[in-house]
């Protein structure tokens, strides 16, 4: 699968309290209506400069802190069709994998806010069509991959309720 | 080759041998899931299609986030939740504390198990020598279902915590000094073993507090190889069932050994707004406060409250000072009740909330501060916006140094009150 999109770039440890905060999630059930408030502390108005097939684009330990998987969610709600970052914090990491959002290592040093990228999810190459670079993406260990390539547990599962490794 | 403790509780719930980088599938002796999540976990267990739970005995809902409800969605959230409890059975406390809390307190988790939670401190059951972990609402829909999960085995650190800890430091002081030392991404994927004197000399409830923040470097689980201090308390609560302690082998493989000497640690504080931000108090002392909270399953114990109270009794908060008090469960209130410990923080000008998870979750809407105000916490985080407002500052410390605080109306010294 290739997507196309532009990349909003942020720092290191970007917590699942920034990508959706307790506040928010506390008062409302409907993720979409959620995704309203996408990084809302820390990047006001957002949401209104995704158009869908964007990617978010972290540091280090991205998606570090609580275990709401309500945060891949809402980034998938918002029309982010992946997140690319140095690394992943562990809980967000599975948690994206089980909702069926492609979240991939890279090192995006190279990447700035606004540029255009051309994502090969299968050959896990990252084309930054605004500086004319290919970065390459770590593999993902063969079972996790099965399950994303499913879509998400939810399909994974109830194909194979005994987890076939 | 011998086995950390990670490999050995998941070789058990394997039915093999396994090391550490293998993909298993392993039983689960417990799986807990709260109100605050959303979707909520029997959402996903209804989309999975599950029509019963693998075993009710081991699936454990707590309303604890919110309760009690501050909103009309949180109050229909916990309305699901006891329906659900009552067409599919399993166990539902509300009102009884913090689920981190409650879990050890209740004897669903116990020395030797593998325990799963729909919140990132699940780690916190580390304390008693269970693997466990914090995980999403879809892998709690899966383990309810299916009583097991995926894991990857976890390499290990072992932190060997030495020397002899000075009067007026505690745990709390401890590991957000180990946490500022290997920072937030230090232990990622990993698991840590905590171990050495000092961790033999901790009380439970220090040790709670410890295998708490193992998350807040990325860590998987912190571990504490159970002892006695571990099964006379485990005994004292009840274990619901048979159980299996585990050790690590003394020739265990560790992907790094790290040594703190504590000799000479001063009480630890970290600025806002990462928690791995941790200094020692020396730099803040003067900073003034608006806010200090004693909450949160960090450290709202029954011997946090005995620390603060000490430092309290008698005494009064400063002048425009607000202090806010969450006992961790009801079993730490009703304690804190019988030795009068409520009433100094009444007397010393204290709110005091029933327990739950407000004054460190944002979503419990309790205790939000203002903009830029200073709010100085027990709790596990310090990210913007994290008591429901972006525009404040918090600061985590331990119960003596918010209890010091709060006499002073700016961040102080607890050591002056521990010195006889």
């Amino acid at each position: 699968m290739i997507i196309k999109g532009s990349a909003h770039v942020f720092g290191d440890h970007i917590n699942t309290d920034y990508i959706i905060s307790g506040k928010h999630k506390s008062r409302m059930t409907d993720l979409k209506q959620m995704a309203e408030y996408l990084m809302e502390d820390i990047r006001p108005g957002f949401y209104k400069e995704i158009r869908p097939g964007d990617f978010i684009v972290g540091g280090i330990n991205f998606g570090c802190g609580s275990s709401r998987e309500t945060a891949p969610w809402v980034i998938k709600e918002a029309g982010i069709a992946a997140v690319i970052a140095k690394s992943f914090a562990r809980i967000f990491f599975r948690n994206a994998i089980n909702i069926g959002l492609p979240v991939l290592v890279a090192d995006i040093d190279s990447i700035q806010e606004g540029d255009e990228l051309q994502l090969d999810i299968d050959k896990g190459k990252i084309k930054n069509l605004t500086r004319s670079f290919t970065l390459t993406t770590t593999a993902l260990p063969p079972f996790v991959q099965k399950i994303l390539d499913a879509g998400g547990m939810k399909s994974y599962f109830n194909a194979h309720p005994n987890f076939d490794l | 080759m011998g086995m950390t403790l990670a490999e050995k509780i998941f070789s058990k719930h394997a039915g093999r041998e396994v090391k550490a980088g293998e993909i298993i599938i392993a039983d689960l002796d417990a799986m807990m899931t709260h109100d605050a999540n959303r979707p909520v976990a029997l959402d996903i267990f209804r989309e999975f299609k599950g029509t019963k739970l693998c075993d009710p005995e081991k699936v454990v809902q707590i309303i604890d986030h919110h309760f009690p409800a501050p909103g009309e969605t949180n109050a229909n959230v916990h309305r699901q939740m006891r329906q659900f409890k009552e067409k599919m059975g399993g166990i539902l406390y509300e009102g009884e504390g913090i689920c981190h809390m409650v879990m050890p307190e209740k004897g669903h988790v116990l020395p030797g198990d593998l325990v799963v939670g729909s919140d990132s401190h699940t780690c916190t059951y580390g304390a008693i020598g269970a693997f466990s972990a914090g995980v999403g609402s879809t892998d709690i829909g899966v383990a309810m279902i299916s009583g097991k999960l995926w894991f990857m085995v976890p390499e290990t650190i072992k932190m060997n915590i030495v020397g002899t800890l000075p009067k007026g430091i505690f745990a709390k002081d401890v590991i957000l000094h180990i946490i500022a030392s290997v920072t937030a991404n230090g232990a990622t994927y990993k698991s840590v073993e905590f171990t050495g004197p000092v961790i033999d000399s901790f009380s439970m409830d220090a040790r709670f507090t410890l295998s708490n923040m193992a998350v807040e470097m990325g860590a998987k689980s912190g571990l504490i190889a159970p002892d006695q201090t571990t099964i006379s308390w485990v005994e004292n609560h009840r274990p619901r069932r048979k159980y299996n302690p585990q050790v690590p082998d003394p020739d265990a493989e560790y992907s790094q050994e790290i040594t703190f000497d504590v000799s000479t640690l001063s009480p630890y504080v970290a600025k806002p707004h990462l928690v791995d931000n941790g200094v020692p108090i020396e730099e803040l002392t003067g900073t003034p406060i608006s806010q200090g909270n004693i909450a949160s399953c960090t450290a709202s114990r029954i011997e946090d409250l005995r620390i603060a109270a000490k430092i309290l009794k008698g005494k009064k908060i400063a002048p425009g000072i607000r202090f806010l008090v969450v006992p961790g469960s009801k079993e730490v209130l009703q304690t804190a009740l019988k030795e009068d410990l409520i009433s100094i923080f009444v007397d010393a000008g204290a709110s005091v909330k029933s327990p739950s998870c407000a004054g460190c979750s944002g979503g419990a809407s309790f205790g939000v501060p203002a903009n830029e105000e200073v709010v100085i916490t027990t709790g596990n985080r310090n990210f913007q916006g994290r008591l429901g407002n972006p525009n404040a500052y918090i600061y985590l410390a331990s119960p003596a140094t918010v209890a010091a605080s709060v006499l002073e109306g700016k961040i102080a010294d607890p050591r002056q009150y521990f010195q006889k």
